[in-house]
């Protein structure tokens, strides 16, 4: 039973939304729009949830003292401090219970979360993003060996787009003649990306559109259940 | 008696013939009855107000839209119900406030039972679910159905059996998508079997989740996985923890855990995007051995330069059916395979219809 | 891996500190390398343009602070634009960030129009958890959705939603997008459902799969790809900004990345017939 009544609910919620992409009329549409309402209201229920794994998890990490302990007392110190002065002072438009705070706001500039977003999360976020720029870097120095015929095109493929995308394809191809337009480097670029990039790309989203459809239709019917935990 | 039957009707005509303003009211079609679309050319006439009004059911006229085009449409979906008569009425005035001409066009709105925009998705979808399901049927009356090698997913064993090892754990990241996008759900299916193996050979397991409902979905996935390993005693419920829903937060909690942990094998299975590069690599210089799958084309080049093992796109759906060998879950994949060559079809006959210059396929097939 | 390719390479970090002075230094010593622009920048371009003035568009600011530094010049050179053109802004966000990128962008250009009034010629609608569902239940009833903006005004208070009640009079939709929920849901409901015009701008390492939406059927009306995009329209129109600035910075680190890959190809090579010649 425990296993049956959610597999019930979703084969009927699974066989509603595909119908109601076909039936405009009522009720099927209004049932499919009802049911969008529904998982809005589930998914901002269900942050509660992940805020108290997140204390539950850290908390029991500091009380047994486990190891690099102190980072977490960091994790929660920082969580509690951003929703307090957000609750307590508010955000840029709206008050929060002890008014807008503009003693402070005349200190700092702005109001104290507006000023730890704009000068402590954007940075922190900012900062995460450009990792990427390095570990692309060394990512792309191991990945672009000429080892085989296959793995050359790749090489070549890479550093034509990469100079073509950038101001630097445009200086060096420049000069060409029009009749050799064809070689500029960002013309290069934009054929590599738009041609052969692109069919590659569709193959693959192609393929996952079916293994999502299949997926979808197993859970849908009931076959595949092990996102119910089970086998 | 004639005489004035014929003036009026010659007044009429004349006020027909000499409107200079096109306004019509139709039904949209294709809905469910609650939208009137309004179309407009009023360039013959030099006007600086326009305006459309609205009776419903006989009842006062409202205002539905002040018309700065003097040509267009609009498409009127306030409090519009099925089957009741509107009357439309377009009004243009001059620079003195001078009515120049006022148009009506009385419409009803109608629910349809079907699309019929969407006919072709109709019967391509009819035909890939009847042939999934006529081969999980035909696998289950036993007929034996051949599945290619999947590295990535023969591996789980060996990335398992090395953190056992090595004594290290286990990290496994279902994506960062929220449980309404299929490739989680399917990162979680592989969570299901990386779990059991983790139990069966009594290795610990880390899942850092970014989305509170996969977390309780996840911790449900592995606690099952403990049961059915009949090791409900080593589950250990906080080994499933959420940390935050933040992109780039979430890669700093996990990139911690990583230098940390030091774990022996990764897992990446569900959808990731810019912080693909970032959790691959950090990952590759703490040394683990890793799978990844994804079906998000552009992290997926990423991951193939920086884990052992890499499940494409497809792959990725395909890994509950194939770890678990279960006839009817592995007839659903040929299944998928039969719409993959219809769909080879049709793609090479549009393109020859294409070159040929008829367009009839492309356009039965789109849909709006 | 081959493990002549792990040997004998680079230590990462080198990579690191040359690649972050390659940055850091044409930021600072600008050299004013000349930008070229692409075709699907040019539809972008094109789109704005050929929307008629007074038209209502939504532009869906669904990215957050990682990555401003590609999209929210995109998003300025954009807003700017369709200020000039006369066309009234929507803003939406699917992320909860992307509502404060937004009013960055709208507080530094309001000085610049002051003919341009909040509710009649821009209106913030503030963030809407959901994605894909949410802009499907847009597309059904917008008023539902956003009964009010983010300030907490009524919608039927704001001129500027006068006559949206779902996509139907809407231009387009732009989408600024750093990855999920974004452009790819705005194409799936917004085009292929409900059949509006969107474009969208996204960062350089997603743009190839976002790419393959920009066909013959138009599911994506041209697409600003990365830093480079958005200079490109900032260039078209003739408004540069700091993605132009950066542009420089980003052409030096890519040399940089290119000599580095020819280096590593020079190693293995060495590595190779070394290992050739101790076999022998």
């Amino acid at each position: 039973m425990k296993r049956k009544i959610p597999l019930l609910i979703t084969f009927l919620v699974g066989v509603i939304i595909i119908i109601s992409e076909f039936i405009p009329h009522k009720p099927f549409g209004q049932i499919s729009g009802e049911l969008e309402k529904w998982y809005l209201i589930i998914a901002g229920f269900a942050i509660i949830l992940g805020q108290l794994s997140l204390f539950k998890v850290n908390l029991f990490k500091i009380r047994h003292r486990q190891k690099n302990w102190q980072f977490f007392i960091l994790t929660l110190l920082s969580f509690i401090l951003m929703v307090s002065i957000g609750i307590f002072w508010g955000t840029e438009n709206h008050p929060g219970i002890f008014g807008n705070g503009e003693t402070i706001s005349n200190t700092i500039g702005t109001k104290p979360f507006d000023y730890l977003f704009d000068n402590v999360y954007q940075n922190l976020q900012a900062t995460m993003f450009s990792l990427l720029a390095f570990f692309i870097a060394s990512a792309a120095y191991r990945a672009f060996i000429a080892r085989t015929l296959e793995s050359s095109l790749l090489l070549v493929a890479a550093i034509l787009v990469m100079l073509g995308n950038t101001s630097l394809g445009s200086a060096l191809t420049g000069w060409l003649p029009e009749s050799l337009k064809f070689l500029h480097l960002p013309r290069i670029s934009e054929f590599i990306m738009k041609y052969p990039t692109t069919a590659g790309q569709r193959a693959i989203m192609i393929g996952a559109a079916f293994g999502i459809i299949g997926s979808s239709l197993r859970i849908i019917l009931g076959i595949e259940r092990s996102y119910l935990g089970g086998k | 008696m004639k005489k004035t039957i014929l003036m009026l009707f010659l007044f009429s005509a004349s006020l027909l013939f000499s409107q200079d303003i096109f306004f019509e009211a139709v039904d949209n079609p294709n809905d469910d009855g609650c939208a009137i679309q309004l179309r407009w050319d009023a360039s013959n006439i030099s006007s600086t107000k326009m305006n459309i009004e609205r009776k419903d059911d006989g009842g006062e006229a409202s205002l539905v839209q002040k018309v700065d085009k003097a040509e267009g449409e609009y498409m009127d979906g306030e409090d519009i119900k099925p089957s009741i008569e509107y009357v439309y009425c377009f009004s243009a005035w001059d620079e003195n406030d001078q009515l120049i001409e006022k148009v009506e066009s009385v419409v009803f709105a109608k629910a349809q039972w079907f699309n019929s925009e969407k006919i072709s998705l109709l019967i391509l979808a009819l035909i890939i679910t009847a042939a999934i399901l006529f081969f999980i049927y035909s696998a289950k009356s036993g007929k034996e159905l051949y599945i290619r090698k999947i590295a990535g997913l023969e591996s789980i064993d060996e990335s398992v059996g090395r953190a056992t090892e090595m004594g290290r754990p286990i990290l496994f990241i279902p994506g960062i998508l929220d449980l309404d996008d299929m490739q989680t759900i399917a990162g979680l299916t592989i969570l299901g079997k990386v779990a059991h193996k983790a139990a069966e050979y009594d290795a610990e397991i880390i899942v850092p989740v970014c989305r509170s409902m996969v977390l309780s979905t996840a911790k449900e996935v592995v606690k099952e996985a403990y049961l059915k390993a009949g090791r409900p005693d080593a589950y250990n419920p906080d080994s499933v923890f959420y940390l935050t829903d933040d992109q780039f937060g979430y890669v700093a909690g996990v990139d911690g855990i990583i230098m940390r942990e030091k774990p022996a094998a990764n897992f990446l299975m569900g959808a990731f995007y810019a912080e693909s590069l970032i959790l691959a690599e950090t990952g590759f210089a703490s040394g683990a051995i890793q799978t990844a799958g994804t079906a998000m084309p552009s992290q997926l080049p990423f991951f193939v330069v920086a884990c052992d093992y890499t499940l494409i796109g497809e792959e990725l759906f395909a890994a509950s059916a194939y770890l678990s060998k279960e006839p009817n879950q592995l007839g659903s994949l040929k299944g998928q395979d039969l719409g993959k060559a219809l769909f080879v079809i049709l793609l090479a006959i549009g393109i020859v219809l294409e070159i040929s210059g008829v367009h009839f396929l492309k356009d039965f097939l789109t849909v709006y | 891996m081959s493990e002549n390719i792990k040997k004998k390479q680079i230590d990462r970090r080198w990579i690191f500190l040359l690649l972050f002075i390659s940055v850091a230094l044409p930021l600072i010593f600008v050299i004013g390398f000349p930008i070229e622009t692409t075709e699907n920048a040019r539809l972008v371009y094109g789109l704005i343009e050929q929307t008629p003035k007074g038209s209502k568009v939504i532009i869906s600011f669904d990215y957050d602070p990682a990555s401003k530094p590609e999209l929210h010049p995109m998003g300025k050179a954009l807003m700017k634009h369709c200020f000039d053109r006369d066309i009234k802004v929507i803003v939406t966000a699917l992320w909860p960030m992307g509502v404060q990128m937004a009013e960055d962008i709208y507080s530094d250009l309001k000085d610049n129009y002051p003919d341009k009034k909040y509710g009649e010629d821009y209106v913030n609608m503030g963030y809407k958890a959901g994605g894909i569902v949410t802009i499907q239940a847009m597309g059904k009833n917008f008023r539902d959705i956003f009964p009010q903006d983010m300030n907490g005004t009524s919608i039927d208070e704001l001129p500027i939603l006068d006559g949206i009640n779902n996509f139907d009079n809407l231009g387009f939709v732009f989408a600024l997008s750093a990855g999920d929920p974004g452009i790819k849901q705005w194409v799936q409901i917004a085009h292929d459902t409900f059949g509006r015009p969107v474009s969208g701008g996204v960062t350089g390492v997603s743009a190839p799969a976002v790419i393959p939406y920009v066909n013959q059927q138009q599911q994506l009306i041209g697409l600003l790809a990365g830093l480079k995009g958005a200079a490109e329209y900032e260039l078209l129109t003739k408004t540069p900004g700091t993605a132009t600035k950066g542009m420089d910075a980003q052409s030096v680190a890519h040399l940089i990345i290119i000599i580095f890959i020819i280096m590593g190809n020079i190693n293995y090579w060495r590595n190779k017939k070394a290992e050739k010649k101790g076999v022998e």
